[in-house]
């Protein structure tokens, strides 16, 4: 009964939504002060839903249509420096308009809180998701975190804005979820009550750095070799300091929401005996654990990680996570040309945590479900059997590629389905 | 009613300033900058802000005006101010302004008066920028945009933008035996494309720091007090990039306007009033600004023609003169 009571204190609803409907419920949530928009496929539906709520008088904020990505996320990042909570979003391509705003506003420690629904960078015109498109950050001083279900994007968004506004780190933070597979696909998800938001989120304040008469401070003033050191210096040791942050907050987000996030780098399925692990990042989960169910029914040691926070990149935790596989597949749902071993992003990022590892798994690469192409049960169960029985030298395997009549070279070997 | 006196009344909580003696002396941008000597870009800084009081919020884009003025640990602001991205001028101020009135609104901070101020160069805020300033004209937020044009890339050695004028000589356009005339552009007509493209912005001006006295402060009181977005487009004289002794800025700036070459005025709520009317006075020949620079001495007797007809035209044969280059089509018509 007691249970019962705090449940309704804690939820208002309970609905059918998408990936960006429990991102704009978030947003909603946390009384976002700014938000701007600008379209671009498939990340819009956010700025769709917060514009009707806006309409509907169920949300108040500055809402501002810009004049391009650029725009769109200086005008956050501005915001967000007269102490204003701000969202902003864009996908693929728009993303990279951003890119200067984006840098800047990391440089300058606003924690400005976007969603990128992950899409195919032109050229040539792809709407489907590659996570190309938020990797691009991953250097600058954004954290980034992969969600699959509608829930998880509400959930995360919540707790993006409440790590990336704590004194400790004051960083940006990019929501990434799947284009298409997440924006466009609808979930049941539990929306909470404004106050046990409130509980969790405390006001946005940046303390000593707002700009406002005041407090008359000069921001990012030129530097030059004087003191850019110390400066980038100070970032890394924010960066740093993040992941005790999250791991805090995650902490506090159960205590308040009775969620049960045990891990908040990584959600680790049937992994504990597993010796061959495969480690993906969004919707790809929903294939990969099925495939692992169904080769366990068969008395196969196989396991699922999928990694949520890309930045901070949770290497200690994913070392114990691995110490005792044998084998790990890494899916990359992006591509790095020219790249060490020639790998994709996230198979790079794993191999390099495991190099200090006592066990040191076999690490195989599948690029895989580029430009939205779907990754299928079937297509992650043969890339666990290609694991398991490719030589050590064939490392990076191309999923489900159409026939050519040229050979692949080397250590590029083309699953066929 | 004099249109002075009609200003005074339409501009009545602007507090203008009907002599240099009532001047405010406290400083808001005051010393720490490393501009050169006679930079005219620092004067529409310094008088901005003292025009605009304490109660304001700065942002500056890359530029000039950032590199040498804002460095580390010797900032002149006194007021706060934040560096922008080169294009990122118009979306700063929305988004200081957005955020400022959402807060407000909410009660999160006190409701009051705070001015919200952009300013950009002229390649960050008449090129680069252009798209992000009118963004901000298109808004109904109280903000300015000043775009301070000493007619070059100052910050990165003198380059040309869409907003040097024609034939000037830059490190992007220098002059040689093959080419005489590489910059072969005529100036950006920045403040009326932009007064004319954006239905909500209600104070357009132009202005010249130095001259005539008061005009370019008064101007930012009333743009600080139009209602909605407003911008005002300088000219400011650069010893270093126009390449002339430092002592001459002020007076290049007036030859600038009374040869009728940077026609001056302010355009309140789609009205056009000159602050110079260069068809009323004897214009001096264009001639006579251009021979003071180094920029310009390539020019032959066929380049200072050519400048010169296009300055008569614009006052002669534009439909508003100096202002729009539309030459009474509509009139026509029967």
């Amino acid at each position: 009964m007691v249970a019962q009571m705090k449940q309704d204190k804690i939820y208002e609803s309970e609905e059918l939504g998408s990936g960006t409907d429990g991102v704009a419920q978030a947003v909603r949530l946390a009384d976002v002060d700014v938000f701007a928009a600008y379209p671009i496929r498939p990340y819009t539906g956010v700025m769709d839903r917060l514009a009707k709520f806006i309409a509907d008088g169920k949300f108040d904020a500055e809402y501002i249509v810009a004049d391009g990505e650029h725009g769109q996320f200086e005008i956050g990042k501005h915001a967000s420096s007269v102490g204003a909570r701000a969202f902003v979003g864009s996908s693929g391509t728009g993303w990279l308009y951003a890119m200067e705003a984006l840098a800047a506003t990391a440089t300058d420690r606003l924690p400005v809180v976007a969603l990128v629904g992950n899409r195919a960078l032109d050229d040539p015109g792809a709407f489907g998701v590659e996570h190309n498109d938020a990797l691009l950050v991953r250097d600058l001083g954004w954290m980034v975190v992969w969600v699959s279900t509608a829930q998880e994007a509400l959930d995360t968004t919540l707790i993006a804005y409440r790590v990336a506004e704590d004194p400790a780190v004051q960083m940006p933070c990019a929501v990434a979820m799947d284009g298409g597979y997440l924006t466009h696909s609808e979930h049941m998800m539990k929306v909470p009550t404004k106050e046990a938001v409130s509980r969790f989120l405390p006001r946005y304040d940046l303390g000593k750095r707002v700009m406002h008469p005041d407090n008359p401070v000069s921001i990012a003033p030129q530097i030059n070799e004087d003191w850019c050191m110390e400066i980038r210096r100070q970032n890394w040791e924010a960066a740093k300091r993040a992941k005790g942050v999250i791991l805090k907050a995650y902490k506090e987000f159960n205590s308040v929401f009775g969620s049960n996030y045990t891990n908040p780098f990584f959600d680790e399925h049937l992994t504990e005996d597993a010796e061959t692990v495969v480690i993906g990042m969004g919707t790809v989960a929903a294939a990969a654990k099925v495939a692992v169910n169904r080769l366990r029914e068969k008395g196969e040691k196989v396991g699922f990680i999928k990694l949520r926070w890309f930045r901070p990149f949770a290497t200690e935790e994913l070392r114990k996570a691995l110490s005792k596989a044998k084998r790990v597949a890494v899916i990359d749902r992006d591509f790095a040309h020219g790249g060490p071993d020639d790998g994709g992003v996230l198979y790079n990022e794993v191999r390099s945590a495991l190099y200090e590892s006592a066990n040191r798994p076999k690490v195989v690469d599948f690029i895989a479900g580029l430009g939205g192409r779907e990754v299928s049960i079937d297509d992650v169960i043969q890339m666990i059997k290609t694991t398991e029985t490719s030589p050590p030298s064939e490392r990076i395997h191309w999923v489900g590629l159409r026939e050519r009549k040229t050979e692949g070279t080397g250590t590029h070997v083309t699953m066929r389905r | 009613m004099t249109s002075s006196q009609e200003s005074k009344k339409e501009f009545a909580n602007a507090k203008l300033y009907t002599s240099v003696h009532n001047i405010d002396l406290e400083e808001f941008y005051s010393s720490g900058h490393r501009t050169c000597q006679g930079c005219e870009s620092a004067l529409v800084m310094r008088d901005f802000v003292k025009a605009a009081g304490p109660r304001t919020v700065v942002t500056g884009a890359t530029g000039c005006m950032y590199v040498a003025n804002t460095s580390y640990m010797t900032t002149p602001w006194v007021v706060p101010w934040m560096h922008t991205q080169l294009g990122g001028g118009g979306p700063s101020a929305i988004g200081m302004a957005a955020g400022l009135r959402a807060l407000m609104r909410k009660g999160k901070i006190k409701d009051e008066k705070i001015n919200v101020i952009n300013f950009s160069g002229d390649l960050g805020g008449g090129d680069m920028g252009l798209g992000g300033v009118s963004e901000a004209l298109m808004t109904d937020y109280d903000l300015l945009v000043i775009i301070y044009d000493n007619e070059s890339a100052a910050n990165t050695d003198i380059q040309a933008t869409n907003l040097t004028p024609y034939g000037a000589q830059t490190t992007f356009s220098p002059t040689g035996p093959a080419r005489r005339i590489m910059h072969s552009k005529w100036k950006k007509n920045l403040a009326a494309m932009m007064a004319v493209g954006h239905p909500n912005c209600k104070y357009v001006a132009t202005a010249c720091a130095t001259w005539p006295p008061m005009d370019y402060m008064n101007k930012v009181k009333k743009a600080l007090t139009a209602g909605g977005p407003t911008l005002i487009h300088t000219l400011d004289p650069c010893p270093k990039g126009w390449d002339y002794h430092p002592r001459y800025s002020g007076e290049l700036g007036q030859l600038a306007i009374k040869s009728g070459l940077f026609p001056l005025y302010e355009i309140v709520n789609g009205e056009v009033r000159y602050t110079y009317d260069a068809r009323k006075q004897k214009r001096v020949p264009v001639r006579e600004y251009l021979e003071k620079q180094g920029r310009f001495t390539h020019f032959i007797n066929e380049d200072y023609e050519l400048f010169q007809s296009k300055v008569d035209e614009m006052w002669n044969n534009w439909e508003v003169p100096g202002v729009a280059p539309l030459k009474g089509i509509l009139k026509v018509a029967d």
